[in-house]
C-alpha cells in the first residue's frame, strides 16, 4: 500500500528549489560562453582562412559526434586524470558549453551565409570599416536570424543540464534522487519525479513563450522564418 | 576631378578591362554603354578600390585613389555607389538605411543624421515610407532608398551599375526621374541600358566593348554621326530595344 501525503510532498518544494537554481545557473552560464564562442567560430569559419576553419569545422563534427554525458566524463574525470582537476560544477558548464558552441557555430553560420554579400559591399561603399560593417551590418541580422534556432538550442541546454547529474552536481534530477533514495521516502519516487518533470516543463514552456515575444518583436520584415500554411 | 588612367583588370586568365581612360568634371553626367560582360559594372567597382585594378591610376580630386597607402575607407566616403540590386540593409527602416552612414562613419549626432536622412528621403521622394522596411518597399522605391543613401554622404561623384536593370518596366520610370533631377548638380558616373536616359541627361556617352572604350561622345554626336560603325550599330539596336522613357 502506497501512501503519499500532500504536506510532506510539499516540504520537499524548498530542496528541489534549491535543485532548481543550479540548473538555470548551470543553463545559463554554459549557454553565454556557448553563444559567444559559437559566435567566433561561425566568423571564423566564414571569414578565416585555412588552417583555422579546419580546426573550427573538426570542433563542431567532433562535439556534435559525441554524447553529452562522454564529454562531461572526459572533462572530468578524463582531465583529472592528466591532473586538471575541476568542479563538477565547472565540468558540467564547461561540457555543455563545448557541445553547445558546436551547434550554435552552425545556426550562426547558417545566418550569416543567408546575408547576401551586397550589404557587406554596401556598408563598405559608404566607407565602413570591415569591422564596422560586422558589427553595424552583419551581426544584428545574424542575431535576429538565429532566434528561432537559438531558442530551441536554449531548451535543449536547460533540459540537458539533468545528465550533470552523472557528475554529481546538485542539479535538480539529482536533488530529487537524494530525497527518494531515503527508504522511508521511496513511495514519493513517483510523485516527485512527475513534479520534476512538470518544473522542466514549465520553465520550458515559460522560456519559449519569452522567447517566442522576442522572436516577434525583432524578426525581420519580409524574413518570415516561420513555416508556411 | 576624376580621372582613369590605363585601367587594367584581369579575372584569373581573362583579361577584362585592357586600358580604359576617361575623365569627369565636377557636376558632369556621364553615361557607359556597351554589351554586358565588357567590364562595365567591373569598372566602377576598379573606381571606388572594391576591385582595385591590376594596373593603371584612378585620380580623385588630385589624390591617387589607386596608391595602396592610402586610407580607402575616408575616400570610399566620397564616392556613392549605386547598385543594381540595391543592397539595402534589411534590418534597418528606410530612414536608418540612409542615416547609418551619417552616424557610424561621418559620426554624426543620431539627431542631426536623422534630420538629414528624412531630407534626402524627401529629395527622393519617398519621406512617407521612412518607417518602412526595405521588404516593404517596392523596387523603385528601394532603389530611390538606395540613392537618398548615397547622397547623404555628401559624395563627389555617384556611381550607378545599371541602376534600373533589376526593375520591373513601370518602376523604372521613377528612379530615372530621381537621377535626372540630380545632373548638373551631382557628378554622376552612370553604367546602363536606358537609352533614353543617356541622350536626354548625359553630357557624354562612353561606348565601350571588349575592355576598350571604343567611343565617346556628346549623345547628339554618338547617336547621329558615330565614327565607328560598331557605336551605330549597337546604340541603334539598343535605342529601338529599350525604347525611350521620357519624351524629348
Amino acid at each position: 500500500m502506497i501512501t503519499v501525503d500532500l504536506v510532506t510532498l510539499i516540504g520537499f518544494l524548498p530542496r528541489l528549489m534549491g535543485g532548481l537554481v543550479n540548473t538555470l545557473l548551470l543553463t545559463l552560464m554554459s549557454l553565454i560562453f556557448a553563444t559567444v564562442f559559437g559566435m567566433l567560430l561561425a566568423m571564423g569559419r566564414v571569414y578565416g582562412k585555412a588552417p583555422l576553419t579546419t580546426i573550427i569545422y573538426a570542433y563542431e563534427k567532433i562535439f556534435r559526434g559525441v554524447p553529452l554525458l562522454v564529454i562531461f566524463f572526459l572533462v572530468y574525470l578524463g582531465l583529472g586524470q592528466i591532473g586538471i582537476n575541476l568542479l563538477p560544477f565547472t565540468a558540467a558548464i564547461l561540457g555543455l558549453a563545448l557541445r553547445s558552441s558546436a551547434y550554435q557555430a552552425q545556426i550562426f553560420r547558417s545566418a550569416i551565409n543567408s546575408i547576401p554579400e551586397g550589404q557587406n559591399i554596401a556598408a563598405r561603399t559608404l566607407g565602413m570599416t570591415k569591422t564596422q560593417s560586422i558589427i553595424h551590418i552583419m551581426i544584428p541580422q545574424v542575431l535576429r536570424l538565429s532566434i528561432p534556432s537559438w531558442s530551441n538550442e536554449f531548451t535543449i541546454v536547460l533540459k540537458d543540464t539533468s545528465i550533470a547529474l552523472a557528475l554529481g552536481v546538485p542539479e535538480l534530477l539529482r536533488v530529487a534522487g537524494q530525497i527518494y533514495a531515503i527508504p522511508k521516502y521511496f513511495d514519493y519516487i513517483l510523485p516527485i519525479l512527475l513534479i520534476v518533470a512538470l518544473i522542466y516543463f514549465i520553465i520550458v514552456l515559460l522560456v519559449n513563450k519569452i522567447l517566442g515575444y522576442l522572436e516577434e518583436k525583432y524578426k525581420m520584415a519580409g524574413f518570415d522564418v516561420s513555416v508556411e500554411r | 576631378m576624376l580621372e582613369l588612367k590605363n585601367i587594367h583588370k584581369k579575372y584569373g586568365d581573362t583579361e577584362i578591362l585592357k586600358g580604359v581612360t576617361f575623365s569627369l568634371e565636377k557636376g558632369e553626367t556621364k553615361v557607359i554603354i556597351g554589351p554586358s560582360g565588357t567590364g562595365k559594372s567591373t569598372l566602377l567597382r576598379c573606381i571606388n578600390q572594391l576591385h582595385p585594378p591590376d594596373k593603371g591610376e584612378v585620380w580623385l580630386d588630385g589624390e591617387e585613389i589607386t596608391n595602396r597607402d592610402i586610407n580607402i575607407n575616408k575616400i570610399r566616403q566620397k564616392i556613392g555607389f549605386v547598385f543594381q540590386d540595391f543592397n539595402l540593409f534589411n534590418h534597418l527602416t528606410a530612414l536608418h538605411n540612409v542615416s547609418i552612414g551619417l552616424e557610424k562613419v561621418k559620426r554624426m549626432e543620431k539627431e542631426e543624421a536623422k534630420k538629414r536622412a528624412q531630407a534626402e528621403l524627401k529629395r527622393v521622394g519617398l519621406q512617407n515610407q521612412a518607417d518602412q522596411y526595405p521588404a516593404e518597399l517596392s523596387g523603385g522605391q528601394m532603389q530611390r532608398v538606395g540613392i537618398a543613401r548615397a547622397l547623404a554622404m555628401d559624395p563627389m561623384i555617384i556611381l550607378f551599375d545599371e541602376p534600373t536593370s533589376a526593375l520591373d518596366p513601370e518602376l523604372i520610370g521613377e528612379v530615372l526621374e530621381v537621377m535626372q533631377s540630380l545632373a548638373g548638380k551631382v557628378t554622376m558616373l552612370v553604367v546602363t541600358h536606358e537609352m533614353g536616359f543617356a541622350r536626354n541627361v548625359a553630357d557624354e556617352i562612353i561606348f565601350m566593348e571588349n575592355g576598350y572604350v571604343v567611343e565617346s561622345g556628346s549623345p547628339m554626336r554618338m547617336f547621329a554621326h558615330p565614327t565607328h560603325k560598331r557605336t551605330g550599330e549597337f546604340l541603334g539596336k539598343i535605342a529601338t530595344l529599350y525604347g525611350e522613357h521620357k519624351e524629348e
